[in-house]
């Protein structure tokens, strides 16, 4: 059997995910038996690569960067995994919605604390602009399989790529998974 | 009092005359999902989520105001109920702001353990995202409206168990609100008896004791039920 091409990637969320990631500890080395990781924060590789078979995708989409990588993400992945509450329901990045538009957020932020030089951060090409609305993933593209917790436990991840790489789809284990 | 027979998803089942659907079914070890019933106060049927099939009715009829009738065939959990359960689920979840891994009640959430019930790992609704008040004015209580989900528990049980009348709705449709006394701050309601039997009721995070952080929401739903019990029977069942 060809060696499965993972990958992860890290949008607006908080990282735990990908540390729940890591707590599987030792089954990581079970997983790299049959996986490359061939994109991830946990790898160096600066390009999202072509043919990727799985990619685990934490944060819900917040920015202009955001944005173009999960485009590209998804044109270049055969099954796309929503990994934890923010990618599925926006969760904490998304608690910005109701305040309004990007342009209220960041006054919010930046000016109303009224701190000694306040300003807008803009640095065009280097600081992202904000999306007026943060969105789950599946609001943006297709997505194959959701993965809810804040963050989904290691044994939770496990079992649900267990299943996944058998071909069973979805973990099946939905009462044992829920947001939050 | 007469009993009644019924079948309720194919299972023969005895129940009392007056008995309502959804008791006969939990008496039978069958089980309705349900978010704005809670035993000890008045059904209003409010919620839909214990909708059954009724054979011989056009219409889906709320399991909780429904009384049994002799030779009754119920449907609980057919594939049409469950879809339409998971949309009202999922509507819940979309028309607020239901943040479970910052929320007081995450973990002891009846909204979130439903979900996870009927297997919604996603909504497929658009998040409306209103920008919603939170009432920590009173000394013992916060009210976040964001997490409410207007099933009415609260104001049921603050009119017909404690009898204080505080709590309402004001508005209609999306702009409907729980209110304390004329829409003031709770904590300036001159009527509120700071019993907490609302706090007790509510099936989220929307009413909460003051000082609770995420997850620390547990509530003893059997609370309301004695009281209403020992008052109307004068039977002190723990």
């Amino acid at each position: 059997m060809d060696r499965l091409r993972l990958a992860t990637v890290w949008f607006a969320g908080c990282s735990g995910c990908h540390m729940s990631f890591l707590d599987m500890d030792e089954w990581l080395v079970e997983l790299a038996r049959f996986a490359d990781v061939v994109y991830s924060p946990f790898v160096d590789h600066k390009q999202y690569p072509e043919n990727v078979d799985v990619c685990l995708v934490e944060g819900a989409i917040a920015n202009t960067d955001n944005l173009e990588l999960l485009c590209r993400v998804r044109a270049r992945t055969r099954t796309l995994v929503a990994f934890g509450d923010c990618a599925i329901t926006g969760n904490v990045s998304a608690m910005r919605n109701p305040l309004g538009s990007a342009n209220h957020v960041l006054r919010r932020a930046y000016l109303d604390p009224g701190n000694l030089r306040p300003a807008l951060p803009a640095e065009p090409g280097v600081v992202p602009r904000l999306l007026d609305r943060v969105l789950p993933v599946h609001q943006v593209v297709l997505v194959e399989h959701f993965l809810p917790g804040c963050p989904p436990s290691a044994p939770q991840i496990r079992q649900f790529l267990e299943n996944l790489f058998a071909g069973h789809g979805q973990s099946g284990e939905c009462a044992k998974v829920r947001f939050g | 009092m007469a009993a009644k027979t019924l079948t309720i998803d194919g299972q023969l089942v005895s129940a009392e005359e007056g008995q309502t659907v959804l008791d006969a079914a939990r008496d039978a070890g069958i089980h309705i999902p349900t978010l704005c019933h809670l035993n000890g106060i008045q059904d209003i049927g409010a919620c839909r989520l214990c909708l059954v099939e009724i054979t011989g009715s056009p219409k889906l009829l709320p399991a909780c105001v429904t009384k049994v009738q002799e030779g009754m065939e119920v449907q609980t959990s057919s594939d049409r109920l469950r879809r339409y359960r998971r949309m009202i689920l999922e509507l819940l979840l979309a028309e607020r702001n239901h943040v479970c891994s910052v929320c007081v009640s995450n973990g002891h959430c009846e909204l979130q353990t439903l979900a996870a019930e009927h297997g919604i790992d996603h909504v497929r609704f658009e998040y409306l995202s209103p920008r919603l008040e939170v009432d920590l004015s009173h000394r013992l209580f916060g009210m976040d409206h964001n997490r409410c989900i207007l099933c009415t528990r609260c104001v049921r049980a603050c009119w017909h168990v404690e009898g204080a009348g505080t709590k309402n709705v004001a508005g209609r449709g999306i702009q409907s609100r729980i209110i304390s006394d004329l829409n003031q701050p709770w904590g300036q309601s001159e009527t509120c008896t700071a019993c907490g039997k609302c706090v007790a009721a509510c099936p989220t995070g929307a009413l909460f004791n003051r000082g609770a952080t995420v997850a620390e929401m547990q509530r003893d739903r059997t609370r309301l039920e004695y009281i209403v019990t020992a008052r109307e029977k004068s039977q002190w069942i723990v």
